[in-house]
């Protein structure tokens, strides 16, 4: 477990970096992702990096993809493409976009106009069962995210098609680009309201390593039903001057704001 | 005058889903509009319904393209591809998914149903989205050809069909490729080019037409994106006046692309034969048509006009 913190540290730091370089990006929820990122890609999920379009991986759809830089990294610490390729993050012709484009190798599909994530995820969910192939669909989400209507047409899709190995994940950070999620659009219950569709739902501290990867585990086995799991998480998380600040949704570090926000997670640029 | 389009299309792809495992047919609680009830009856595991929610079923057909399927959308035009436009762009055209979005009662099939039911910005729309092929089959015999070439094709594609039976134009042997226009009457005086179910209006124009002593060419552009240039410069080095005939808005249409692409060729006059930009008149189809002047004779008036110019 604790080389699993470690890499999500390491994770952080890399983000931070390449937003810095890139000078753009969306720190908060990048950071606020980062652990079920690293849990997901380090433990949870069957993916082979070195042949990315194995028929029998898992699949992982980043549906909030404004918070592509952590994600982007873990695919070159994995080993999808050149870690050299990340310096290239944002800049004139670079195949790294501010979101998940698939021509990034290990990206599945082009994703960022949100509440589209959850669809495609309970397609290769669907696809999956009709196949008869033991495969698992992840997929994450803005908490922001779920006042867009597409997202419960998925929800009543996925619960109709009892799709068990679809997992999907929301990065509860409580804040939006205009302020708190409650403020903006109220989404009260969450659980409930994904329970009254069908789903079987936990609740963890989405930036605990431990707690992350139990809870997979645990709602694996329940059957019948799709997974939500909603992610308890800090926007921000790390760097005590960006924690729980709607200013740091997006935005570019100065060069102190950067080394101040390295020095807290451990250390100089790895 | 035979069966609808979306018949034979239905038929066709059942046919070809028996020998096709991975060929997946989605609809949005349409299956009596697609007439495709008789697939999901004998393919229950290659047929998911979704359910009125044209953006989900768009999404869910990236996913099962991205599990290896070939999903074919299915259902009405008006909601498929307004409702789901941002994931056509998205899920589909930008993430280059092997979807097929089949389209039914296109244009102005509906009538009376009113504006809501109509289709005539479709292919503005989609136009302006890179990485997606437009087809508007015209008959049954092409309908059902170009269904078995969709299969051959890497990609998304949006066909659009309409609602009611259409006149044959095609006879078994006559060969399609997607991209490329069929030219169906050779003249030097003018050149009438229509899509989908205009190609037959284009079609009876061009032989009363000829009767008279004009001689007209008339070309099918069954895949309005990508427009098939080399056919359409081959048809302008012979007649330097077309008429352009279509079951779409006047603003963004084939008229529109065509005209675009002659916009720096003086030599050329493209006139536009489409509908108004305003919600149609009520009425059904044939009334529609004929009230906004989508008629042999409408087409043959407006050829003397552009002649006598």
């Amino acid at each position: 477990m604790e080389h699993l913190e470690k890499k999500a540290q390491e994770i952080r730091k890399n983000l931070l970096n390449m937003i810095y370089e890139g000078q753009a990006g969306h720190m908060g929820g990048s950071l606020s992702s980062t652990d079920i990122l690293v849990a997901l890609y380090y433990d949870i999920m069957r993916i082979d990096p070195k042949n990315p379009k194995w028929e029998n991986r898992d699949r992982f759809i980043l549906s909030k993809g404004h918070c592509v830089e952590g994600l982007l990294c873990i695919l070159a610490d994995r080993g999808y493409f050149d870690k050299s390729i990340l310096h290239t993050y944002s800049q004139y012709q670079s195949i790294l976009i501010g979101h998940p484009n698939n021509k990034v190798p290990g990206m599945e599909v082009c994703s960022g106009a949100l509440g589209h994530g959850l669809s495609i995820a309970a397609g290769i969910a669907l696809g999956a069962k009709r196949k008869k192939m033991d495969i698992r669909s992840f997929v994450l989400m803005g908490d922001g995210e779920q006042a867009e209507g597409s997202i419960w047409e998925a929800a009543m899709a996925a619960s109709n098609y009892k799709l068990d190995n679809l997992f999907a994940y929301i990065d509860r950070n409580q804040l939006q680009i205009s302020g708190t999620t409650e403020a903006v659009m109220k989404l009260g219950d969450l659980r409930a309201k994904y329970e009254a569709f069908g789903w079987d739902v936990s609740e963890i501290d989405g930036n605990n390593m431990q707690q992350i990867i139990a809870n997979f585990y645990e709602a694996e086995k329940n059957k019948g039903k799709p997974h939500l799991i909603i992610a308890n998480t800090i926007k921000g998380k790390g760097v005590s001057f960006m924690e729980n600040n709607v200013k740091w949704h997006h935005g570019v570090p100065t060069k102190e704001q950067l080394n101040e926000a390295l020095q807290e997670l451990g250390g100089v640029r790895s | 005058m035979s069966i609808p389009c979306r018949k034979v299309f239905s038929e066709t792809i059942l046919e070809e889903a028996k020998k096709d495992a991975s060929i997946m047919v989605l609809c949005t609680d349409s299956r009596g509009s697609v007439m495709i009830g008789d697939f999901a009856d004998e393919l229950p595991e290659q047929f998911v319904e979704v359910g009125i929610a044209e953006q989900n079923s768009i999404g869910i057909a990236a996913g099962l393209a991205n599990i290896g399927f070939k999903p074919y959308v299915c259902g009405p035009a008006c909601f498929l591809s307004m409702r789901s436009a941002e994931q056509i762009k998205v899920d589909l055209a930008y993430s280059h998914s092997n979807v097929k979005v089949i389209a039914i009662s296109g244009g102005v099939s509906y009538g009376a149903l009113g504006a809501t039911h109509h289709s005539l910005q479709d292919i503005a729309l989609l136009n302006a989205i890179p990485d997606i092929k437009i087809i508007l089959p015209s008959d049954n015999y092409q309908t059902i050809m170009l269904t078995k070439e969709l299969l051959k094709e890497e990609g998304p594609v949006y066909l659009r069909m309409g609602r009611g039976a259409v006149p044959d134009i095609y006879q078994e042997g006559d060969s399609f490729q997607i991209g490329k226009a069929n030219v169906l009457m050779e003249g030097e005086d003018i050149g009438i080019i229509g899509a989908g179910e205009t190609v037959y209006y284009c079609l009876e124009a061009g032989r009363k037409l000829k009767s008279g002593g004009i001689h007209a060419t008339v070309a099918d552009l069954h895949t309005i994106k990508p427009i098939d240039k080399d056919t359409l410069h081959s048809i302008t080095r012979k007649v330097k006046k077309l008429i352009v005939v279509e079951e779409h808005s006047i603003n963004g249409g084939l008229g529109s692309i065509i005209s675009s692409l002659y916009s720096e060729d003086t030599a050329v006059t493209v006139r536009k034969l489409a509908l108004p930009d305003t919600n149609m008149v009520t009425g059904s189809s044939n009334e529609i048509f004929k009230h906004y002047g989508l008629s042999v004779d409408n087409i043959i008036k407006n050829v003397k006009e552009l002649l006598k110019k």
